[in-house]
């Protein structure tokens, strides 16, 4: 037989032959014993001594054991201290008032050694199980709290880097639990250099702090690249490559990547794994899907990865709603998916646009009856150009080293075309020039301007007034995305001269193109206001450069920026 | 003595589980079961006497007077439901049995003894 540790053991029991007997029998099995004659004596005794287990008569004068056991528990608290009633009681009503009072067995008059030890010994099994119990449960409540500050920390440290960027834009409202990190949802926003935005609502597999690791490398290459002025094709296989490297493999980021344009009046969206988001066009109440189209972030090797995105005309006013996967997986009690179709009967049955979150929480509380904490909604709104007011980037350099007599020409060429964003080097280059960076939007518009036409237009022949519709909107990103692929020579060459000017100096930049070149009277003649969606990079041009022209046919743009008192 | 009166073989385990402390359980018995005597004789309460009943009762089995403990298990019962006349014998009986069975009981303290 085992042997068993010994327990200190309280008997109460007013017979004193009683007593006698059973504290030497239980003497005589290894434990200390502590005897008391009635009720009131066993709760000192308790208090004073703590024992490990109780033997307790039931009829005692002065306190009986029923008040004595009520006692006696309620001081032990969340410890078990094994009641055993000592009773010749019969009477099933007296054995319940046992139970009821706190007992946990009984051992009944004439007392058996044999018995009594096996429920001493069942008893102290049950009392160290408790113990082991909430031993654990203190170190779960431990760890736990630990991982809560953990999650704290990195938290506060993510809410650093993730609110960098614009997500407190007037024209931006979302919905994200505090938390959300930990359940793997990301939400960025941030302007591009030329005023338009960038927003990414991600959802890493997997929950808690694996889901959130891959948020941060995620999060910097977001604002990093944008900041510099890279595009979403260029952004999206940096993050793609990135994650692919750092993530093991059943770890990835379904991601939807849009860059709003007040300037292009456009969305160009890139939909990798998440549910539809929606481009809600006001002036008809239509709601475009922007449909995944690709695997999910950190999925494909660089070479397979697919950075294809699609463009859309939006007019001012008009909202690109995305939403996470919480809202359409979100299930009732008999596991039924809210699902698309209840989410679209919302966007019917919505009829102030602002309320439109609140439409949708609502409907899955009154669906589900409970709020699920995973839930990220993001609705961005096309603002007029002159209401984006993109933060001034913030310069760390001290401006003595500010160059100010230079030319530099670039060429690029057929497959570099295809592949290459020159403009953030470009713009990187020219901000080293200190009276530029006050300008540095428009300059950076203007460059990404004159790039995109003497590409699209110039090298790859497009047709701007393709643009004027919806339809001829889609059809045009279709034709440059193929003609890019299959573009085998043409080039574009950028020339950028800086020199000094009085107190201040000037910058002309010219951007040649191998095209066909166009009607530049023509072009010229249009008002600079115009809103078509055709032939805006012109207008812009016009309006945000100095003394802008065109020569060679409308293969070569010049453009001007100057500044008065050098930074 | 006959064994309706005790259980042999209950006292036979108590010397075993008691060892030199057998002679202070039998003086302790004997002399809780006296006190308890005297509280029966002298109260006519029902619920007094079947509470002390009840205790002389426990004592009475663990100690191997069985037929002691049943007396007490029909007082502590029947107490309410008894007239006092049927109480008062009742409690002589017990008090019968008691002095029948004490010299069992003394004799027991002899080292001695041997069954």
């Amino acid at each position: 037989m085992q042997v068993q540790e010994p327990l200190t053991i309280l008997i109460a029991e007013d017979s004193a032959a009683d007593r006698l007997l059973l504290s030497t029998i239980v003497r005589r099995q290894g434990h200390e014993v502590l005897t008391a004659a009635n009720g009131a004596e066993a709760l000192d005794l308790f208090r004073q001594q703590r024992p490990d287990l109780v033997l307790m008569d039931a009829m005692m004068p002065v306190m009986d054991g029923f008040e004595a056991a009520r006692q006696i528990k309620a001081l032990a608290g969340e410890t078990l201290v094994p009641i055993i009633f000592l009773t010749s009681l019969t009477e099933s009503e007296a054995l319940v008032r046992c139970l009821d009072a706190g007992g946990d067995d009984f051992l009944a008059k004439p007392y058996n050694q044999v018995i009594l030890a096996a429920k001493i010994k069942a008893m102290d099994r049950l009392r160290r199980l408790q113990a082991t119990v909430l031993q654990q449960r203190d170190l779960i409540a431990k760890h736990h709290d630990y991982l809560l500050n953990e999650q704290r920390v990195a938290k506060a440290v993510f809410d650093k880097v993730a609110h960098s960027g614009c997500l407190s834009a007037p024209n931006i409202r979302y919905l994200q639990s505090p938390y959300a990190l930990f359940n793997g949802d990301l939400l960025l926003a941030a302007y591009t250099p030329a005023g338009d935005m960038h927003v990414l609502l991600g959802d890493f597999t997997g929950h808690g702090l694996p889901a959130a690791v891959g948020a941060m490398p995620l999060a910097e290459v977001f604002y990093g690249m944008t900041a510099k002025g890279y595009g979403l094709a260029e952004t999206l296989r940096e993050m793609n490559a990135k994650l692919k490297r750092i993530l093991p493999v059943d770890m990835f980021c379904c991601a939807t990547l849009l860059c709003l344009s007040s300037q292009r009046r456009s969305v160009e969206v890139w939909n990798g794994g998440m549910p539809d988001g929606y481009l809600h066009r006001i002036a008809t109440g239509e709601r475009v899907p922007l449909a995944a189209r690709h695997l999910p972030l950190g999925v494909l090797s660089p070479q397979a990865f697919d950075d294809c995105t699609e463009v859309h005309p939006m007019a001012v006013g008009d909202r690109v709603f995305l939403l996470s996967d919480g809202v359409i997986d979100t299930s009732d009690a008999s596991d039924q998916l809210f699902g698309v179709e209840r989410l679209q009967q919302v966007f019917a049955a919505n009829r102030e646009p602002d309320r439109l979150f609140e439409d949708i929480e609502q409907a899955l509380r009154d669906f589900r009856g409970e709020a699920r904490d995973d839930v990220s909604m993001v609705e961005v709104s096309l603002l007029e150009p002159a209401q984006v007011k993109p933060s001034a980037p913030v310069y760390s350099d001290s401006g003595q080293s500010c160059p100010l007599d230079w030319s530099v020409s670039f060429e690029f060429c057929g497959a570099t075309l295809k592949r290459f964003n020159p403009l953030p080097y470009l713009l990187q280059l020219l901000l080293e020039v200190h009276g530029l960076r006050a300008q540095s939007g428009a300059l950076y518009s203007v460059l990404a301007e004159l790039y995109s036409n003497a590409l699209e237009h110039g090298v790859l022949g497009l047709d701007s007034s393709l643009k004027r519709d919806a339809a001829g909107f889609a059809r045009y990103y279709q034709q440059r995305n193929d003609r890019l692929e299959a573009l085998q020579d043409g080039f574009v060459r950028v020339h950028l001269q800086v020199q000094p000017q009085g107190d201040g100096g000037r910058l002309v930049i010219r951007v040649d193109d191998s095209g066909k070149g166009f009607d530049v009277a023509r072009v010229m003649d249009r008002p600079l206001d115009g809103v078509r969606l055709s032939g805006r990079g012109v207008s812009l041009v016009r309006q945000l450069g100095r003394n802008a022209s065109w020569s060679d046919e409308g293969r070569s743009a010049r453009v001007e920026f100057s500044w008065e008192v050098q930074a | 003595m006959a064994d309706t009166h005790i259980d042999r073989e209950a006292l036979s385990v108590l010397r075993e589980v008691m060892e030199e402390g057998y002679p202070e359980l039998l003086d302790t018995f004997l002399a809780d079961s006296e006190s308890r005597l005297g509280e029966l004789q002298k109260t006519s309460d029902a619920k007094v006497l079947s509470e002390v009943a009840h205790s002389f009762k426990g004592s009475a089995s663990n100690m191997g007077a069985v037929r002691l403990a049943a007396l007490c298990q029909e007082l502590e019962s029947d107490a309410k439901d008894k007239s006092p006349a049927e109480i008062v014998k009742l409690v002589a009986e017990i008090s019968g049995e008691f002095a029948e069975v004490r010299p069992v009981y003394e004799s027991e303290k002899h080292p001695a003894h041997t069954h």
